[in-house]
Order: structure tokens, then sequence, then C-alpha cells
């Protein structure tokens, strides 16, 4: 990048906290049909694909979930340095995966994993970037979608607020006429899931698993009628939420568990 | 004298590399992994087993078709599910998707840039379009095939246990066969090109740990063999591992006959040469590997000639998919019990083993999963000290790239446990 003339272009970087680099690497694969973004922007930290590494930016990228007290004073430096702060994918937009481990006590976790060593490793609840720093602009999903992608980014770069759909993934998939999966005995919490996915796991016979976070006005209440209908325990249910909405909702299971 | 870098970059996930160096010895050289750990084999248990394949195929973005194979494996043996053959094709054809996918991001976008003396493939974008666009072609060629047999490129969701929750239609497979014939010569190009790079000059003999099985160059199931002449079934996997926690590392060290061994693409075409196919051995000709090959920085080659193994056998598995043709099969009704089951594959970084208890509603009670690059790890350290007293008459910064480039060889993947590449010169 060094030798390219910068031209104006916003300089772009992207940074990973605990995640599995899946949206990074998505992120790559989208130059495989629009290697054009490499001219709109100029990035300049990117550890994943390159070994320069610039601090003078305007957009961050993050991807991943806060998981460490240590971790909160890299991303309030990124936030410092940077305009505008996307958060790149599940972990990073709602805390993911990584959240299930909320659900446990702390030190149980630790011990499970690093047995009498435990002490040696450093982590605490884990948290949705949002939880530590202000967050401009999301791109949800686990993995994100690469055409989403594309399209925050072209808003972004535009100055507009990204096109994010706010209705349920049921939209998308009544669009790709699949049959619902309720109707063949599977689950699917696409009734209360944010669209902009292509409805891609119903379409391939698994059940929404929530990874695009709840929309803004979910029916819950319909959905749980839904799922029990099903002949699902409300177990299953609080199950089907946790994957990825963890942090979101584990304060009300706890409640309903209780009951 | 100091010289500190932050973060290896080009791998993905994070490490340091520490050289402490005082009139010419080494006093410290280590690869540290100090990633967030993420606990996964904490927070998996109490979940039913239908979610296991598709939590832990988010250990790793890249790696995932494999993670959720070697989970479903586990979760099948535990569950006594048996898999159709049809389903056994249709694994190890995405299988070979996520090798041809994960060796090309490896070789073509973060190893060729050493060589071609840039930071990033990115720049090669305007010096060596040809180049990058033949590795842009092969990604999207593995990445469909991903998404056409497991629903996602990463993060399979058609994945299940006992089978597939959705089939390609025989038209989208003969298209992807088309697809990789005409990769052929994509392939040749690309063994043409590492064939011309001049590879690092450095051989330290280690243990190789594989998978193995008779009739196929293995990569889903089997026994697990070492080149040190050792056998176990994969229920055995700990007698190889053997894992034990480092302090300055978040991923745990593993050894098994020696103070470490290697596992990837090297210590597979080390241990299972012989049934590569053709075309690969081939490519192994001109690549100069002949086992056993024992220079680390070779492991790039080997993955070359892996891809090439993955798009003649991608072949050979399409045609029997098409001869047979493609059964409209559900995935088989499981009948809950208390059981325990290990998995394995071996991944595009090396072998994988997941192992699970489950109770008997089917809830995860139990579970452990060993990843390639913390098996690695004590070998990589282990080559970096017999490295360093040979490289220490050059200057600072060819050190560094030579210790990078060592680091990149082996592939690295923390995010799957594991933020600085230190190198220190004191």
């Amino acid at each position: 990048m060094s030798e390219t003339t910068n031209n104006g272009k916003p300089k772009v970087a992207f940074f990973d906290f605990a995640c599995c680099e899946g949206c990074q690497l998505t992120v790559v694969d989208s130059l495989q049909t629009h290697l054009d973004l490499l001219d709109a922007v100029e990035i300049v930290q990117f550890r994943e694909a390159m070994t320069e590494k610039g601090e003078d930016y305007q957009i961050a990228f993050i991807e991943g979930s806060c998981t460490r007290q240590s971790d909160e004073a890299r991303l309030k430096k990124i936030r410092a340095q940077a305009d505008l702060v996307v958060a790149l994918g599940a972990c990073a937009h709602l805390g993911g995966v990584n959240a299930l481990k909320n659900l446990h006590p702390l030190e149980d976790v630790r011990q499970w994993v690093y047995g009498d060593k435990a002490d040696w490793y450093e982590t605490y609840e884990a948290r949705p970037i949002d939880a530590v720093i202000k967050v401009d602009a999301v791109i949800p999903g686990c993995p994100i979608d690469r055409e989403e992608f594309v399209r925050v980014v072209k808003a972004v770069l535009l100055g507009k607020k990204p096109p994010v759909p706010d209705y349920p993934v049921c939209v998308e998939c009544k669009l790709k006429e699949n049959v619902c999966l309720f109707h063949i005995g599977k689950f699917c919490l696409g009734p209360v899931t944010r669209a902009g996915c292509d409805a891609i796991c119903p379409t391939y016979g698994d059940g929404c698993e929530g990874c695009r976070g709840l929309i803004s006005h979910p029916n819950e209440n319909a959905m749980k009628d839904v799922l029990a209908e099903a002949g699902l325990t409300v177990e299953d249910v609080l199950s089907r939420f946790t994957m990825f909405n963890t942090y979101q909702v584990k304060d009300r299971m706890v409640g309903e568990k209780g009951e | 004298m100091n010289i500190n870098v932050h973060h290896v970059t080009r791998v993905e996930g994070h490490g340091n590399i520490v050289v402490d160096t005082k009139n010419g010895e080494i006093k410290e050289c280590r690869f540290e992994v100090v990633e967030a750990p993420r606990f996964f084999e904490a927070f998996v248990r109490g979940r039913p087993y239908y979610e296991l394949s598709h939590i832990t195929s988010r250990i790793c973005g890249i790696c995932s078709v494999g993670h959720a194979t070697a989970s479903l494996r586990a979760t099948e043996k535990a569950l006594g599910v048996e898999p159709s053959e049809q389903t056994v094709l249709l694994r190890k054809l995405n299988f070979h998707g996520e090798m041809i996918d994960s060796h090309v991001l490896h070789t073509y976008y973060l190893v060729a840039p050493d060589f071609l003396g840039v930071g990033s493939v990115i720049p090669l974008a305007a010096t060596h379009r040809p180049v990058v666009e033949r590795a842009l072609k092969i990604k999207k060629l593995s990445g469909d095939l991903c998404a056409l047999i497991g629903g996602r490129h990463t993060h399979p969701c058609a994945m299940a246990v006992g089978g597939f929750t959705h089939l390609p239609t025989e038209a989208e497979l003969r298209d992807m066969r088309a697809r990789f014939v005409d990769a052929r010569t994509d392939m040749d190009e690309t063994v043409a090109l590492f064939a011309t790079l001049p590879w690092p000059e450095f051989e330290r003999e280690t243990e190789y740990v594989s998978l193995k099985k008779d009739d196929e160059y293995a990569y889903i199931d089997g026994t697990v063999v070492t080149s040190d002449g050792f056998s176990y079934p994969i229920e055995d996997y700990r007698k190889v591992t053997n894992e034990e926690c480092v302090s300055f590392s978040t991923a745990k060290w593993t050894h098994h006959n020696r103070d470490s061994y290697m596992v990837g693409a090297l210590a597979r075409l080390n241990n299972n040469f012989d049934q590569l196919h053709p075309r690969a051995m081939e490519a192994a000709a001109k690549l100069g590997l002949k086992p056993i090959v024992t220079n680390p920085f070779l492991n790039s080659a080997a993955q070359v000639v892996e891809m090439v193994h993955c798009i003649e056998d991608g072949i050979e598995i399409i045609d029997e998919l098409l001869t047979r043709g493609v059964q409209p099969e559900e995935p088989p009704a499981v009948d809950l019990k208390a059981g325990e089951g290990a998995g394995s594959c071996d991944v595009p970084r090396g072998i994988l083993f997941h192992n699970y208890v489950y109770d008997e509603g089917g809830r995860c009670v139990s579970a452990n999963c060993i990843i390639p690059t913390n098996q690695n790890m004590a070998n990589l350290n282990a080559d970096m000290k017999e490295l360093v007293p040979q490289i220490m008459d050059k200057p600072q910064d060819e050190i560094r790239l030579m210790l990078e480039m060592l680091v990149r060889a082996y592939d690295p993947c923390i995010s799957c446990s594991a933020h600085f590449l230190t190198v220190e010169f004191v």
C-alpha cells in the first residue's frame, strides 16, 4: 500500500478480539467478486492479510467479543482514533458463541479448560464491543454475509446509514418459497431474527439459530407459543436463543428458569 | 538493542516471537500464544448433541468444515449413528473444498508475498495481476464447493449428525466437475510458480503425526500414526497428544515420542506419500519433495501438492456420486443414549480431535478438542532454537523475516486457541 498515492481515500483498519476470524476471511473473500474495493479505500492495517501496520485510520472494522478487562484499553484506543467504528459479525455485535461461557461460573470455566493453571489465563464475561465503546454501524451474522459487507461499505463511504434490515428472516424465507421448517417438524428462530442473510440456514434445511440478533421489536411470546406447539420445552427454546444471544437474554432466562 | 514487532501478521490468529540472544547465544526463543482464550470445551457442556458441530465449527473460520466433521464423527460414535455411503462421499468432497480453500489462502495470500518481496497480497494485485486472479479463481472454486455441499462457505449449515439437511443436485455436481477439470491448468501453473521459489535451506528431522487409512490418503477417520512407528486408534488420541499448559501461551503444548512432533500437510505427505493421486506425486517431484522431507519451510510446498490431490480426488468423488445418483436421504433418526465418542480429521493444519461425553438425554457433559496449531507449538519452538544460531550472522531484518517465514510455514491458526510478534535482540 505504501507506494499507492492516497488521493483522499479513507484509511481503513481491521482489528480482531476473541473470534474465529471467519468474518475477516469473508472480507478477503469479498475481493473475489469486488477487487475494485481496493481502489475505494486504503487499508492501513489488516493483521490477518498484510504485514504493514498503520495507526492513522478513519474507519475501524472490529471482529470479536471483548472477553478480558485488558481488552478494554485496546478497544478504547481504536475508538479514540477512528471516526467510524463498525462491528464485524456476531461476536462483536452480540457477544456471539463466546458469551455461552457466561452461562457458567467463570471460575468453573477456567478450571475446566486449564485445571490448576487456571490463574494464568485472564478472562471475564464475554460481551459485545458496544458494551465497552460506542459503535456506529453493525454488520451482523456468523459469519457476515459477503454481499452485505460490500453494501455496508458502499453506504459508509457515501456517508449513508448502512442498509441493515430490521424485519425477520421469515420475510426472506417466504420470498425464497421455502417450506416452513415448523411444518416439517424442525424448529427455527427465523420469526424473531434479523433478516439480511437471505434465509441461508432454513434454505439449507437447518433452523435459524439467531446469529444476526433479534429484530428491534420481536414478538417473543408468539415465538415461544410456536415453539411450544412444536412440542419443545422451555429449555429447548432458551437453548436456541442462547447460542448467539446469551449476553442479550441471559438475565431473562435466569428469571424464567426460576418460575 | 531491542527490536519489537507486535503481532505476527499474515497468520490467522495471534502469536509472539521472542528471541533473546546474548553474545551470539540464544537466551530465550519461543513462539507465544496470548490470544484471548475462548473456553469452548467448558461452554459446550449442557448443549444438546445436534448443536455441537454448529458451535464448534465456530472455533475456526478457516477450518470450520474440519471442526464440524470431526465434531459430527465424535457425536456419531457416541450415539451409535452410522452415516450413509453417500454422506461419507459428500463429507470427503466438502473437506477437499476446505483443504483447497485453506491451502490457496496460505500459499498464495500469506506465503508468496515473502518471496515476492512485498508485505501482503494487496500490492500483488497491481504487480502480479494474473497470479492474484488465479488465486482468487481457485479460492472461489473451493468456496463455492463448500457452499454447494455444506450450505455456506464458512460455518456449514447443512451438515448434521448422520447426514446432510440439503443435497446438491446432479446438475450442480456436473457443473462443479467441469470447474474442477478446468482448475487442472491453474494447478499446473501453481506448481510451476511454487517450484521456482527459493525455499530457505534448513533441515530438522522430527516425529510426523497424521491419520492413516488402508485405502486412501487419509483426511477423515482412520488410525493415528507417527513416523517413529507408532499407531493408535483415534479413541487413544491422548497417548499421542499429552497436553500440558505453558505459562506464556494460551495454547496448550503437546509431545509424544520426542520433545515435540509436527502435524499438517508435510506430516501427511511424509506418512502417506504413496496414497497421493499420481498427478499429485508428479507435482511433488516438480517441487522436489521426496519423503522423508525434513525442511519445515516445505510445509507450504506440501500444501501445493495436496491442492493437486484434492482437485483430482474431488473429480473422482463427483464421478462416483454421479454414477450412484444423488439419493434423497434425510439424516437418520437418533436414538438418544449416554455415550462417549472421539472423532478425528486431518484438517489443513494437521490432525484434529474432538471427544465428547453425552448423558442419556443427549446433552454434552464433557468435551475435549485438540487442535493442530497447539500440537505444532513445541515443534515450531524447537525449529526456532535450531534455526537461530544458523542465521545469527545475518542482518537483523533478515533474521526477523526468516523467523516470521518459519512461523508462517506452519500456517498457524491461532484463533483456534489463542497478540505480539516480538523479535527481541539483546
